[in-house]
């Protein structure tokens, strides 16, 4: 049984930035008694506590659930999104996956279509944009039949479910070297693609949301696979080459008029 | 105050009916001409929202994280209820009405629980509808199961991420208005001030949290669905930035608070690891149904759990309650293992914890069969504590997790301030003394998607409602009051910071006002609490300034405010002398040491009403009377 | 704008125009890797089948016509995306670390460039014969001249193993692209990208090493 490391001490190296505007640069803080229980965010809150008593703005940096859940969170621990573990968010990441005399860098997602609002924390809104463009089915509310009426095999439903477990964190963007943000819009696609209820838009959201993403700023897949590596929910790759497919076949299918700007009807 | 819940007339089953036909509409063409602003992202607010722009009202809609997707909605895992009988167990919509009742423990009002039974079947069409991925049977069909004891399978679920699937739902029909610029969505905005103008809700005032400016926003119909106050006790299961702030404020200008001291302490979560915690993990209640709750036999007992022997192991809630064992309800889970743990009995390093124990089943069963069903809650536990629970028993203990109190709402889901409506687990109404699993999700989804956007129609077309600006000078007031305030945080350069108020404020909540209260822990909370506040507003520091992303200034006004509200739930659980669902007054217990309701004397809501700075809310009493059950103690042995 | 503007112009449609491209480009180079074995059964098959390609007449101009639009759009789709790319990521992070990220992979675009050089290089050595010290009408002799300069045959050999990383990333890469996938042959993909590169590399890099070792002369 553990649970009762020994404290250590840690070097970071973490990214300070005022706001969008001013450019920002790193600066070093010492983080002793660190306990290898603590969460990095925890880490993060004692190094935080210590620097407000001693009159020094506190690192920014965004969190909410603290429970690998709302996707708020997301730092880049020494060149890796959400820090070493894999498959986890940073508030996930415990400070057992580091070791005493450790040096830790630690910078925001970095994207032309993350800005950073302050230290390590950056404004994802590009991609609740590509949602808004047509990630959804248009049903509204009181419209819906029962929910039996449609059936969905087990099979679609379980493979929609590992789509749509997306938190919309934005590591996949930050990790790959592209600043691409496929895989994000690749499960959404998924997600509603795979379902029956999700047919009747297919084409015309695949189309919307890769438009979106494409003005949004994102960079384009050169198949890297970082994304999928670092992402806490482990969406597949698979999902990529599925927004492919489905791009492809709604660009020979669609006319013109069908497929008028997401959002619409 | 009167409190007039404006039940409609009939018989129970048809209320619902007959006041949707009596419910005055709003003519379609008028219906952009209104305005409602929507405070809440979550399953209540996202799911207002987009109704509300599909009907055609103007919306604007308000969330503090940066995106309305990640409400604390997002992080339910259980599941949703709902009186599908799907499974033709005997299910119905009086079951469900009844079961929710009994839950509650008998202080809920009967018509809102009975329509919420009632729409819980359209939820599941409409969730389904919008593509929420549920759990399905191999032939097709939506699956279901059993939850928090339930004695019938209504509970649809989509893996564990139930909250998060059906949100993503709400959000997506939400962002589809967002697209068609029906609904103006403002994120990381913090609503800080109500505006009340001619004793009507017509506004807020919220703080952009990046640039940090002062802005109003003035609608029609003010709707609050910003969740729980269940951090006032600093640890908790809910996200760190959940807080109370806008139905504090809304408290402050008129809205009752309908009883405070009802909070649910959940039974299955991961302990505290030290000082540095900041927040309490859920360990799905569904792990019960296979693991063992036990601690040693005896005081002070440091042996490793594979060194005691079967004999000087006590398995508490099986020895007390026979028939329901390790399924026993929230509350009653949570108190015996508070019991243990005072009694010296405690496992793990602070004595603050018992084991929940799968050696039996994983004997019964395989390794396998347990990895099937728990493989991601046993992943997390071991992520978190770094202890594998396939050997070593999980160690669990009680942490607050739901508010059942909160802003007290008529059966319109409107509070005592005309105009301004409360949805979710931010108003009172549905769950009692006590909530059961699965039945939140229902309750903000049945009050955003088929409530509110009848009621707040009813509300629009029965009143003269008269144009006015940001200009206006009540409007001033509030935003010269939130500036004043946000001026006087920065100004007192103190030597403490605002976690650690929030810390200690958490302690005396918890030691006085969580799983077991009593007269003179609850007084000595009430002498704490003020002191403590009078130490805030003196001695916090808050470095920085307004004008920028400023996370200490945030924290120092949600702190502020349940500085405020924790003495008040303090004061409503002194009142209640009685013993029911999550509040367990140790002076009112039976000769067994189960909690003991007082009917004669508490079978109502209490409201408390504000009464001004350093003065004594108000009680108001709402009786509750029982017409369609019987009101019966309730019994798990 | 029509369907086909907004195809071209978006990220996966270039993608796509890549990827088909490419598949062009790879079919050329295997076609091409089986003519070049010819130089192992001796000058007479080798020119026989030079010969043979340039009495196709028009079809040859036709292929060369092809292969020069598929290249110009290769080069147009790689530039074009790897700008997209460098905008959407302006400021790197101080050390990154790659988990699934390849070295093919990471050096796509360099290595494009090298074969690009190496193809241009190519054609004034075997084609035009500008570049090469002995150039004449014979084919097979052209070969075998040319890479007994040491230096000329080090160089394709390089070129060679660019190729090969280049191929290996963009063969499975391409099969992702168009959205060939199915987790049942996802494996297959990697192997049929190892394979298939091998194939060109060993193959083209043994004719260079034949003449250097003078197994073939
Ligand atoms: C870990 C966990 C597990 C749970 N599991 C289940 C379950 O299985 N089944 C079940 O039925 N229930 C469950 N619950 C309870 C249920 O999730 C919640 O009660 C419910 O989701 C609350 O929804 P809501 O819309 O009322 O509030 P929330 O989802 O909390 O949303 C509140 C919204 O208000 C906004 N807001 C708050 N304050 C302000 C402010 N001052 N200014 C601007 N915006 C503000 C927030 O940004 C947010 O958008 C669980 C709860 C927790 C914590
Ligand atoms: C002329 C110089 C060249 C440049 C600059 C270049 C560059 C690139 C780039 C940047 C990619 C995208 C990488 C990716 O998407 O993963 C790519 C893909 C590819 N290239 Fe090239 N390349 C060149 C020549 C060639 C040649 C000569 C061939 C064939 C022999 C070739 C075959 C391919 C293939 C098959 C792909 C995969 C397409 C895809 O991923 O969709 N390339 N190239
Ligand atoms: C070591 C390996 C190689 C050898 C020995 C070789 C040899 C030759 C020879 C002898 C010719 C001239 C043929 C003629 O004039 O009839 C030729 C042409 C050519 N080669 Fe190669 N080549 C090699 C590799 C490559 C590679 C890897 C590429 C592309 C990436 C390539 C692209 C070309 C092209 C485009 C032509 C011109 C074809 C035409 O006339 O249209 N070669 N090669
Ligand atoms: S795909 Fe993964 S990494 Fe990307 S936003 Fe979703 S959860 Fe985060
Ligand atoms: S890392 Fe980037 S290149 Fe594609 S596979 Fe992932 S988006
Ligand atoms: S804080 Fe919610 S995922 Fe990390």
């Amino acid at each position: 049984m553990s649970g009762h490391g020994k404290a250590m001490k840690l070097t970071l190296h973490v990214w300070r930035q005022k706001n969008a505007a001013t450019k920002g640069a790193f600066v070093t803080y010492d983080a002793p008694d660190i306990s290898p229980d603590m969460s990095f965010l925890e880490m993060l809150d004692v190094v935080n506590e210590r620097l407000i008593l001693q009159g020094e703005d506190p690192i920014s940096f965004d969190h909410d659930c603290r429970e690998g859940i709302c996707g708020t969170c997301g730092v880049v621990v020494n060149g890796q999104a959400h820090g070493p573990r894999g498959a986890t968010t940073a508030c996930q990441l415990h400070m057992r996956s580091f070791k005493d005399g450790d040096v830790l860098t630690i910078e925001p997602w970095r994207a032309t279509a993350f800005p950073v609002i302050k230290d390590l924390a950056v404004n994802r809104k590009s991609l609740d944009r590509i949602i808004a463009a047509g990630g959804f089915i248009s049903v509204p509310t009181g419209s819906a039949v029962d929910g039996n009426a449609v059936l969905v095999p087990k099979v679609k439903a379980d493979l929609a479910m590992d789509a749509a477990a997306c938190i919309g964190c934005g590591a996949c963007v930050a990790a790959c070297p592209n600043g691409s943000a496929m895989l994000f819009t690749a499960a959404k696609v998924s997600h509603l693609g795979l379902l029956p209820q999700g047919q009747p838009e297919r084409s015309r959201r695949v189309l919307a949301m890769v438009a979106t993403m494409d003005a949004e700023g994102f960079g384009t897949c050169t198949n890297h696979g970082e994304c999928e590596a670092v992402c806490p929910k482990q969406i597949d790759l698979g999902f990529i080459a599925r927004l492919n497919r489905d791009y492809l076949v709604a660009s020979l299918t669609t006319r013109g008029q069908e497929k008028s700007s997401g959002g619409s009807g | 105050m009167e409190l007039r819940s404006n039940i409609p007339a009939g018989p129970i089953d048809k209320k619902w009916d007959k006041h949707r036909f009596d419910i005055k509409l709003v003519n379609p063409a008028n219906k952009r001409k209104y305005s409602v602003i929507v405070v809440g992202s979550g399953l209540a607010g996202a799911s207002a929202s987009a109704t509300m722009a599909e009907l055609g009202y103007n919306v604007k809609c308000f969330c503090y994280q940066d995106s309305p997707r990640r409400a604390h909605s997002i992080a339910a895992q259980g599941g949703i209820n709902a009186a599908k009988n799907y499974q033709n167990d005997g299910d119905s919509i009086h079951r469900l009405f009844y079961d929710t009742i009994k839950g509650g423990d008998f202080r809920s009002r009967e018509e809102n629980v009975y329509r919420l039974a009632q729409v819980s079947v359209d939820i599941i069409d409409q969730c389904a509808a919008q593509g929420v991925p549920f759990a399905r049977e191999y032939g097709g069909l939506l699956a279901n199961r059993s939850f928090g004891g339930a004695q019938v399978s209504r509970t649809f679920y989509a893996r564990g991420q139930t909250g998060q699937q059906l949100l993503l739902g709400a959000y997506q029909a939400l962002e589809r208005q967002i697209g068609l610029g029906t609904v103006a969505m403002h994120e990381r905005h913090e609503m800080l001030e109500l505006v009340v103008i001619d004793g009507r809700a017509r506004g807020i005032v919220v703080r952009d949290m990046v640039t940090g400016k002062i802005e109003s926003h003035v609608a029609d119909a003010v709707i609050l669905a910003t969740g729980g106050y269940g951090n006032v006790f600093y640890l908790a299961t809910y996200a760190k930035g959940c807080n109370a702030t806008a139905i504090w404020r809304a408290y402050k200008k008129g809205a009752a608070f309908a009883n405070p001291c009802f909070t649910q302490i959940h039974p299955t979560c991961i302990p505290v690891t030290g000082d540095h915690q900041s927040k309490l993990t859920l360990m799905s209640e569904s792990l019960r149904n296979d693991g063992r709750i036990w601690v040693p036999l005896a005081k002070g007992d440091r042996r490793a759990p594979d060194q005691i022997p079967e004999a000087e192991r006590d398995y508490y809630l099986e020895r007390k309650y026979p028939s329901y064992g390790n399924l026993a309800p929230r509350d009653i889970a949570s108190r015996s293992a508070k019991m243990v743990c005072d009694e010296g009995r405690g496992v793990g390093e602070t004595g603050l914890g018992v084991y929940l124990d799968f050696a039996d089943a994983i004997k019964r069963l395989g390794e396998d069969a347990i990895r099937e069903r728990y493989g991601n809650l046993f992943e997390m536990y071991e992520r978190i504590t770094d202890e594998n629970p396939y050997k070593v028993p999980m160690r669990i203990y009680p942490a607050s997790h739901y508010t059942m109190g909160g802003l007290w709402v008529d059966y319109n889901l409107m509070s005592t301030i005309p105009g301004l409506h409360v949805a979710g687990e931010a108003n009172f109404s549905d769950h009692g003394a006590n909530r059961l699993g699965a039945s939140a999700l229902m309750q903000g989804l049945a009050d955003g998607y088929f409530i509110l956007p009848y009621t707040i129609g009813n509300f629009l077309a029965q009143n003269k409602i008269d144009k006015i600006d940001t200009s206006h000078p009540a409007v001033k007031e509030a935003e010269q009051a939130v500036a004043d305030r946000i001026k006087t945080f920065l100004a007192i350069k103190g030597k403490r910071t605002v976690d650690s108020f929030h810390r200690q404020l958490g302690q005396i909540m918890w030691e006085y006002c969580g799983m077991a209260r009593n007269d003179a822990g609850l007084r000595k909370a009430l002498q704490l609490i003020p002191a403590l506040r009078e130490e805030f507003w003196s001695n916090v520091v808050v470095l920085g300034e307004n004008e920028s992303f400023n996370q200490s200034l945030e924290k120092a006004g949600r702190v502020a405010d349940f500085l405020e509200l924790g003495e008040l739930m303090c004061l409503d659980a002194l009142e209640r002398k009685e013993s029911c669902g999550g509040h367990f007054r140790e002076e009112s217990q039976t000769s067994e040491g189960e909690a003991l309701r007082d009917d004669a004397n508490y079978a109502y809501v209490a409201a408390w009403e504000y009464a001004g700075e350093k003065k004594t809310p108000i009680l108001n009493k709402e009786p509750l009377t029982f017409e369609n059950v019987a009101l019966a103690q309730r019994s798990y042995k | 704008m029509s369907t086909a503007l907004t195809f071209v112009r978006s990220s996966i449609g270039r993608k796509i125009l890549m990827a088909v491209s490419g598949v062009v480009l790879f079919g050329f180079v295997v076609g091409h890797l089986i003519g070049n074995l010819l130089v192992y059964r001796g000058p007479a098959a080798l020119n026989a089948y030079a010969a043979g390609l340039r009495n196709l007449g028009p079809l040859l101009w036709l292929a060369r016509l092809g292969l020069l639009a598929a290249v110009a759009v290769h080069i147009w789709a790689a530039v074009s995306l790897t700008r997209t790319s460098r905008k959407a990521r302006p400021e790197g992070y101080r050390s990154p670390q790659y988990r699934e990220a390849t070295y093919a992979s990471l050096t796509m675009r360099w290595g494009g460039l090298l074969i690009f050089l190496f193809i241009v290089y190519h054609l004034m050595h075997f084609t035009f014969g500008n570049m090469h010290p002995a150039f004449s009408e014979d084919v097979y002799r052209n070969v075998i001249t040319g890479f007994q300069v040491v230096p000329v045959s080090l160089f394709y050999i390089l070129a060679m193993v660019a190729l090969g990383f280049h191929l290996y990333h963009g063969l499975w890469s391409m099969l992702q692209t168009v959205g060939l996938n199915h987790p049942r042959y996802n494996r297959a993909r990697k192997t049929f990208a190892v394979l298939f590169s091998l194939f060109i590399v060993i193959g083209n890099i043994s004719i260079p090493l034949a003449v250097l070792t003078g197994l073939v002369r």
